[in-house]
């Protein structure tokens, strides 16, 4: 895949909104030394031998946006798929944002929803020029022309899209063209194979951590021991004596470690000698945390629902299920840790990073340095994950980042990375939350009251998206699935606490639903166990969307829910919808020789709208299922005496492995609604469902993740 | 302190202090950045290149061990003389035609370990591809993938070679 | 950071109380020598009583971890599982593409990250099966030494010399940063085993 440097190609072109076309014909031409190269919008290049160029406007962190986002060019363009190419678009706000946040971005599983229409668009801008240009040349009506695969074809008239590259280019582009009905798709719902997975099996995809520079510096950092710390006093003399260490600066709330190599540089830091002033630092443990967020959820708390009072008289045969629930602090720790490479030169600076806010995070970089935000340019590169932990509303990585090369304060270009220690304790969690539910359901499984009360940090508190996020007087990421749960509810009141803490806290993949989608299924699984219904016909009749019902009963299907499975395994099933998209699963589910649950099978049933790339979504929903399973059997950051985080490494805070992976099977459900996200949605569903399964086979409900917790404490 | 090894095929000498993890010499030294850094002890499995033919993290493999012997990483592993180059051609081919990557940063490690365990065992079981890939941690979690590519290219060799 | 590691003052201060608690029982450097048994008489009480001294090795994590019971070994004083899950395989040097050599090396190599390390040496794998000692009581792994059918083949004398020079064994006393090293020294851990096949190996109950 070729990184080019896109600033230059379209420096200077006019601001006129990405929705459409941005026709660029001479510059184009010009910026690519006298090749014939047909650029008829910000999205899409053509050069003369027919290679077709997509520009990604979101970053590729595994979650399949670059092929989607080709595929949905390539498809109105009639391209030929092998022959379509990926690149990274620059830090363009004018031409790249996410159209439903604004600016560059990837969140909320909406790069493909909000992107459906305008790439599109891109797509079938440029067929129709190629088209307008063939019919002119070859003398026939433009009605005449026909695409296929990256041929132009009428009668007896035949030519690839290369032959036409550049007369097109000399044409002005329509205001508006047709877009293909979903009969006429020929890779929309079919098999596109990613472009990306023959470079990420060979060694060559380029991630962040992989650039190199002639005189790159390498720069690692000293954090605080607590959260909020500050340096109190700093000896550098030792640091200063390790080989290849070429300075130490305070930078930020730390010391950074500048070295010829990162092996120096983080010899550096471990000879380093610094003393941290704790009077701001956030310095209770969690479990004082957890102890301040019970008491919270003892409040009413801002009142999110409410629709009636809890019934005082509930008829004959009802029962009452009451619990407390207490989900961790979790780390994203994606694969590749944060990093990047940051060159000063002049009044510009270069970035190169997997960036997911690719025009805020290294404008945050800019502004540390002093240079102005149009004289930055990103090289976006392949990130190494996510799951959210790369898109900090504050961007405090970025400034960070920039606090540390202007520390360093030379022209040559300044890498700086994270270790795997820093990943685990430099913060941005999902927080920890308590939720407390006191729910009450008819012999005939109809809801009758459910009170709510929730509470934990706010991952908007205190950032700029805060303002956005809390128009109406709490966080809604934090109460999101716990609001509208898609069960009829009965009279139902939920209400939510705000915990102030210090800890950074985050989105992480799946957000809200990440523990909404927990407590509410655990206690609706709960509340039809006690008056002995079905799970599955329980919730059926307690979900107000069909689409719901349908994908309960699609995986209850496949699952063969009724079948009798054999001794010691038992079936768990739960239902969740975020992002737009609804998912079901059930797990089958025995006990392990450690004593926890063994998931042997999950299936899956989804309807994310219109499946775009069916093969991707199958390949989300079987990594969201590990990612969370993973997580919910033994993940949790813990804070120590003194706020310290405990979890340093994948020692102690393991990842699910190749052992743990249950076998999944998906079903897709078919739609021509508008397509939502899969990034996230296949993860919430998980954790209720195992539950689930280890209640009906053990009798012990699950009131606090990672399991493996919740069931050594019950031990003992 | 300078150490003279094979890497790729190719004699090699890295110019680095004898402790220095074999990973960084590879990927600042001599450029091959294909061999990733994951958690820098021995937990992830992302940094695996071949040792004398075995798998070895190279994360916790200080240059000074290697010192004349024979070091492969993913950017030789297909092009490697005689069947540990067709094993790891397949698997690549396997990886590719499944679509196996997802973020893609550890699948050279796990292509590594994959390709010892299929060098060794031509027709692996689900029980040797638990524990052959026990070491190497994905977190896009794409093992179902991982397992069916193993499987995929270690029957494409069966049939090549029977 | 020097300050990270004073500043897990909790665990730490357990550790050091371990620490204190073998010192105070078991002389200056918390195993005694044989000498300290010669006022026993009774060689059968002796040679218990040495043993018992012996035990202290033996039943540290720094040798138990690597004598499991199951094929997976424990790890670190806690005896925590095996972080990577691994098993023995058919040589005790693991499986295919998971041998023990895929991470441990000649010798201990410490993090580049600067906290902790990972145990290496020539020979490092686990003790065979019959060769278990977690979860057996002493006089259970006293027999099972003493047995050349469980103990490699090895002759009284052989065993002698095995625990007063074997490269593997002596691993435990120079175990690498982040570990608790076994009490006392090789040496004096050979002479304790020495003076107890003299005084007749005898074993607990």
């Amino acid at each position: 895949m070729v990184l080019a440097d896109r600033r230059q190609v379209l420096a200077g072109a006019g601001a006129l909104l990405v929705a459409t076309v941005l026709p660029l014909p001479g510059r184009a031409r010009a910026a690519t030394a006298g090749a014939s190269v047909f650029e008829p919008n910000a999205f899409v290049r053509i050069d003369a031998e027919g290679l077709v160029t997509v520009i990604i406007k979101a970053v590729e962190f595994g979650q399949g946006a670059a092929t989607g986002l080709a595929t949905l060019v390539a498809e109105e363009l009639d391209a030929d798929w092998d022959r379509v190419r990926l690149e990274f678009a620059p830090n363009d706000n004018t031409r790249y944002a996410n159209q439903r946040m604004g600016t560059m971005a990837v969140g909320g599983s909406t790069t493909m929803a909000s992107a459906w229409m305008q790439m599109r668009k891109a797509g079938a801008t440029a067929r129709m020029l190629l088209v307008t240009a063939a019919a002119r040349r070859w003398g026939v009506p433009v009605s005449a022309v026909r695409t296929d695969a990256g041929i132009l074809r009428s009668g007896r008239h035949e030519a690839p899209y290369g032959a036409f590259a550049e007369a097109a280019a000399l044409l002005a582009a329509p205001e508006d063209v047709p877009l293909k009905s979903p009969g006429q798709f020929r890779l929309i719902g079919k098999v596109a194979p990613r472009p990306d997975s023959a470079p990420k099996s060979d060694g060559s995809a380029v991630f962040a951590m992989d650039v190199r520079h002639e005189g790159l510096v390498h720069a690692v950092m000293a954090h605080p021991l607590a959260f909020g710390a500050t340096v109190a006093r700093l000896d550098d003399t030792a640091a200063l004596a390790v080989p290849g260490v070429r300075k130490v600066a305070r930078a930020g709330s730390g010391v950074a470690v500048y070295a010829d190599s990162f092996v120096a540089a983080l010899r550096g830091r471990t000879a380093l000698d610094v003393a941290w002033d704790m009077a701001a630092a956030e310095t209770r443990s969690s479990h004082e945390l957890e102890a301040e967020a019970l008491r919270l959820a003892e409040l009413p708390g801002h009142a999110v629902v409410e629709t009636a009072p809890f019934p005082v008289h509930l008829p004959p045969g009802s029962r009452i299920v009451e619990a407390s629930f207490v989900l961790p602090y979790l780390a994203h720790a994606p694969m590749e840790t944060l990093n990047a490479t940051l060159k000063v030169t002049g009044d510009r600076l270069d970035v190169w990073a997997g960036s997911q806010f690719q025009v805020l995070e290294p404008a945050a970089m800019a502004a540390e340095l002093g240079i102005a935000e149009d004289k930055v340019l990103l090289h976006q590169c392949y990130a190494g994950g996510s799951f959210g932990r790369r898109a900090t509303p504050g961007r405090e990585f970025g400034h960070e980042a920039g606090k540390v090369c202007a520390a360093w304060g030379g022209p040559e270009p300044v890498k700086f990375v994270w270790t795997r220690e820093d990943d685990l304790t430099g913060g941005f969690y999902r927080p920890m939350m308590v939720h407390k539910v006191r729910a009450a359901i008819a012999e005939d499984g109809t809801i009758l009251g459910w009170d709510h009360r929730m509470a934990g940090q706010s991952i908007v508190a205190g950032t700029p998206f805060e303002a956005g996020a809390k128009k109406r007087g709490y966080d809604q990421m934090m109460v999101e699935g716990a609001n509208e749960t898609g069960y009829r509810m009965g009279a139902h009141r939920l209400g939510v606490s705000e915990m102030a803490s210090r800890i950074p806290v985050n989105w992480w993949r799946s957000v809200g639903a990440s523990h909404t989608g927990f407590v509410i299924e655990a206690m609706v699984d709960r509340l039809l166990g006690a008056v002995g219904i079905d799970l599955v016909a329980g919730r059926i009749a307690l979900l107000e969307d069909e689409r719901a019902r349908a994908v309960v009963r699609r995986v209850a299907g496949i699952a063969d829910w009724q079948r009798a499975r054999p001794e010691g395994r038992a079936l768990g099933i739960a239902y969740v919808k975020s992002f737009g998209t609804h998912v079901a699963q059930v797990a089958e589910v025995s006990r392990g020789e450690d004593g926890l649950p063994r998931v042997h099978k999950v299936w899956c049933a989804v309807d994310c709208g219109l499946p775009i790339n069916p093969d991707n979504i199958r390949a989300q929903v079987e990594g969201g299922i590990g990612f969370a399973l993973g997580h919910a059997l033994h993940a949790e950051i813990v804070l120590g005496e003194g706020g310290q985080v405990m979890q340093r490494n994948f020692d102690d805070y393991p990842s699910l492995r190749m052992g743990g992976m249950p076998d999944v099977e998906v079903a897709i459900i078919a739609s021509d609604a508008d397509p939502t996200g899969i990034g996230e949605p296949p993860v919430p569903p998980l954790a209720p469902a195992v539950a689930s399964a280890w209640r009906r086979l053990t009798g012990q409900a699950i009131e606090r993740l990672p399991f493996s917790r919740a069931i050594r404490e019950a031990r003992a | 302190m300078t150490t003279a090894f094979t890497l790729n095929g190719k004699p090699v000498t890295a110019d680095a202090a004898a402790d220095t993890p074999l990973l960084w010499v590879l990927r600042d030294e001599l450029g091959l950045t294909g061999t990733k850094y994951g958690c820098g002890v021995a937990q992830c499995g992302a940094c695996t290149v071949h040792v004398e033919g075995g798998t070895r993290r190279s994360c916790v493999t200080p240059v000074g061990t290697i010192a004349g012997k024979v070091v492969t990483t993913i950017e030789g592993a297909a092009n490697a003389e005689g069947a540990a180059g067709q094993v790891a051609s397949a698997l690549q081919r396997a990886w590719v035609e499944l679509d196996v990557p997802q973020c893609g940063f550890c699948q050279s490690g796990q292509i590594m370990a994959a390709a010892v365990l299929v060098r060794q065992v031509a027709d692996p079981t689900d029980a040797d591809i638990d524990a052959a890939m026990s070491g190497n941690i994905c977190r896009c979690a794409t093992y179902l993938r991982i397992r069916k590519a193993i499987k995929l290219a270690a029957s494409h060799l069966r049939g090549a070679t029977s | 950071m020097r300050i990270a590691r004073a500043a897990l003052a909790c665990s730490l201060a357990l550790a050091s109380a371990t620490v204190v608690a073998r010192v105070a029982d078991g002389g200056p450097e918390g195993l005694r020598a044989p000498s300290a048994f010669a006022g026993i008489r009774d060689d059968r009480k002796r040679s218990l009583a040495l043993f018992a001294e012996m035990g202290k090795v033996i039943r540290h994590p720094r040798c138990m971890n690597c004598h499991p019971r199951t094929d997976s070994p424990t790890q670190g004083d806690a005896m925590t599982p095996h972080g990577p899950p691994v098993t023995r395989g058919p040589d005790g040097h693991g499986v295919t593409a998971m041998r023990c050599q895929t991470c441990h090396g000649d010798a201990n190599v410490a993090f580049a990250g600067g906290e902790g390390s990972i145990p290496g040496d020539p020979h490092w794998h686990l003790a065979p099966r019959e060769m278990a000692w977690q979860g057996r009581t002493p006089g259970e792994i006293c027999r099972q030494i003493k047995d050349p059918a469980r103990n490699g083949g090895k002759t009284l004398a052989a065993l002698v010399e095995h625990n007063r020079d074997d490269h593997l064994v002596g691993w435990a006393w120079h175990p690498g940063e982040g570990r608790e090293p076994a009490p006392g020294t090789q040496a004096r851990f050979g002479d304790l085993t020495q003076a107890w096949v003299e005084a007749g190996a005898h074993c607990p109950d």
